[in-house]
């Protein structure tokens, strides 16, 4: 298995009037071909930044970033048309993602055209297979967005991105604005996907039964950085970082049987303009001391594979 | 019994007339009640009805294009739908009141957290300027914001904070009848979690009976003891939370069950119900789930499904139910 795409120590940051905004502040992290990463995380803490930023549509500020052990960051123009060809993103609102005056047809053929390769009739025949692929009838091919539903339009969204046959899907929360019997037809389709052509994703969402169900490997950001790491199954099995613990015990489970004690966090998403140094949760953090104030803590290896950045990992999960 | 009920609606049928589109059938019979204290989840996707079920009920239907078509909506015996204009200006906000989703568009943004919070009872209640200010600054107290926020404008409050403000607002004229269309649909998790957290604590101090709308079958969990799911305008199926968690009967509740990816199991593939709701302009005949339903049979077509109660308290609008 090799690993495609390879982020370290990347940073994104923006200039605002009150300072430097750290949206993405630092993260390392690796995803092997035909994987999922799944990068969860609440509003503003940089996962959308993040997604952006690997697929080098914003330019990052420093650290390096590999496709395909390549330095993405020092390619020129022929190579970053090369790179678009190979990695596509699944936007989040299917609503104003797509181009209302377009229709379907034109809208699924608008990267094929864009890259140049095939003929007319070619592009034709790619489009019915596309819309073939990701569900859509073909009577839809004339048909334009606001008449169809946000399943249908995300459909789209999926079959845009697939067009130009990548290896490399970014999906933004690509589920999240849709509803639950519509958001799993789509959670199916990418799985589906994923197993016939190999895709490798980096699926970014703030729901974590979605990003249970879809991902090998997972990702907790707070305020741009990363807080915790490891294989889904293990996350799930046992959170380390106390973040990650009063994130996962807020989910409402749609059982009622064996509720968890929850863990209810004070407070809000401090501000990621000028963070001070130490530990960014420790204000909201009821284990936090002297000390998580003071110093930035550092991720470290708490089991093979699973990475945690807490100063007290170790005493309050021993 | 009778005396406990705080809410009783009965047949409601809320249609949206236009000339262009036609009729929209949004709400279709339905019929549910509420004791005092109870809370009721309403459940169901974009487009079932919930919302105008709850406009319905603070009579907040725009008529034209709506038109209550049929049924009552008794609160403490007394049917809204027969009360005058005026009289159902008394109730909203006093006796029933409302909490909206979006809490960045509920709040005027040109004008203080506080005097919105003030307004409220110095109409309702007739407070002097003052005594509403006194009253406001406790309410902002109760969910949890400090009162010397009072003259601070909505911009300058998170989203969970705005919200805490919409539900301070609602609850200010003590309520015995909340109205909760997916409160906490917009914020963060663990914002969800303190708002839910600080609901239920309000509830129990006050009393207020609740109908929460909703489309996540987790809230409902947390927060409700009955259960309403609603499809395409219709009850498809009504009883206690154990009743719809435990014993889930219809097969559209089968379906959003299975549309869920659970934290605890490890499935490898979800078993969403196919295809979508139908438009509410053109609902099939008979059963209105049997186009999407995988135990169909002719009959569902045929004839106009009843809600039959399979267990006390627990109904169910399904001619299969029980069947293997």
């Amino acid at each position: 298995m090799s690993v495609l795409v390879e982020a370290k120590e990347l940073k994104k940051y923006f200039e605002t009037k009150s300072g430097t905004l750290h949206a993405v502040d630092g993260i390392t992290c690796s995803i092997e071909e035909g994987k999922t990463l799944g990068v969860v995380g609440e509003s503003g803490c940089g996962k959308s930044t993040l997604g952006r930023t690997v697929l080098h549509l914003l330019e990052s500020t420093g650290g390096q970033l590999f496709f395909q052990g390549k330095d993405v960051t020092r390619l020129d123009r022929h190579g970053l048309r090369e790179l678009r060809s190979k990695a596509q993103m699944i936007f989040q609102d299917p609503y104003s993602s797509l181009n209302p005056r377009m229709t379907v047809s034109q809208l699924i053929a608008e990267p094929l055209k864009i890259e140049g390769k095939l003929s007319k009739k070619e592009i034709n025949e790619k489009v019915l297979e596309l819309m073939d692929t990701v569900g859509l009838a073909e009577r839809l091919y004339n048909t334009f967005p606001h008449e169809l539903d946000g399943g249908r339009r995300q459909r789209i969204g999926v079959a845009k991105a697939l067009a130009v046959n990548p290896q490399f899907i970014v999906c933004d929360e690509p589920v999240s604005a849709l509803d639950v019997s519509i958001q799993a037809q789509i959670l199916n389709l990418l799985k589906d996907l994923q197993e016939k052509r190999n895709l490798t994703y980096m699926f970014i969402t703030h729901d974590l039964s979605v990003v249970k169900y879809i991902s090998h490997d997972i990702m907790v950001m707070y305020l741009g950085q990363m807080v915790e790491k490891g294989p889904a199954k293990e996350i799930f099995q046992q959170t380390i970082h106390p973040y990650t613990k009063a994130l996962f015990s807020a989910l409402p489970q749609p059982s009622i049987h064996n509720r968890q004690e929850r863990i209810i966090l004070k407070g809000e998403l401090s501000s990621p303009i000028n963070p001070k140094p130490g530990c960014r949760f420790a204000k909201r953090c009821i284990y936090a001391q002297e000390a998580c104030f003071v110093d930035t803590p550092e991720l470290v290896e708490y089991s093979p594979n699973h990475m945690v950045a807490c100063h007290r990992a170790r005493e309050i999960n021993g | 019994m009778e005396q406990d009920k705080l809410l009783e609606i009965e047949d409601l049928s809320i249609y949206y007339i236009t000339e262009d589109a036609g009729t929209c059938q949004a709400v279709n019979h339905v019929s549910l009640s509420l004791g005092k204290g109870e809370t009721l989840g309403l459940v169901g996707e974009t487009g079932a009805g919930k919302t105008t079920i709850a406009k319905g009920i603070m009579r907040l239907v725009m008529e034209p294009p709506g038109k209550y078509v049929s049924g009552s909506i008794r609160f403490h015996g007394e049917d809204l739908l027969k009360k005058s204009v005026r009289e159902m200006q008394k109730i909203r906000g006093a006796k029933i009141s409302m909490i909206f989703q979006d809490p960045m568009t509920a709040l005027n943004p040109t004008d203080t957290v506080g005097a919105q919070i003030a307004e409220v009872l110095y109409y309702q209640k007739n407070l002097s300027k003052a005594e509403a200010r006194k009253r406001a600054e406790e309410m902002m107290e109760m969910v949890g914001i400090q009162k010397n926020r009072y003259d601070e404008y909505p911009h300058q409050f998170s989203g969970g904070m705005k919200q805490r403000i919409v539900i301070a607002i609602a609850l200010a004229c003590n309520p015995e009848l909340l109205i909760a269309d997916e409160p906490t649909t917009a914020l963060d998790v663990t914002i969800q979690a303190q708002v839910l957290d600080m609901m239920r604590n309000l509830k129990k101090e006050l009393g207020t009976a609740m109908l929460l709308i909703t489309h996540d079958l987790g809230v409902v969990a947390e927060m409700c003891e009955k259960v309403a799911i609603v499809y395409a305008g219709e009850i498809v199926e009504l009883g206690r939370v154990e009743h719809i968690y435990d014993e889930t009967a219809h097969p559209y509740t089968i379906g959003l069950f299975g549309s869920l990816p659970s934290m605890a199991g490890t499935e490898e593939r979800l078993k969403p119900v196919g295809g979508m709701m139908p438009d509410p302009s053109h609902l099939p005949p008979g059963c209105k789930f049997a186009p999407r339903c995988p135990r169909k049979t002719p009959a569902c077509e045929q004839q106009e499904i009843p809600l039959s109660e399979i267990a006390p308290g627990h109904l169910v609008r399904c001619i299969h139910v029980g069947e293997e």
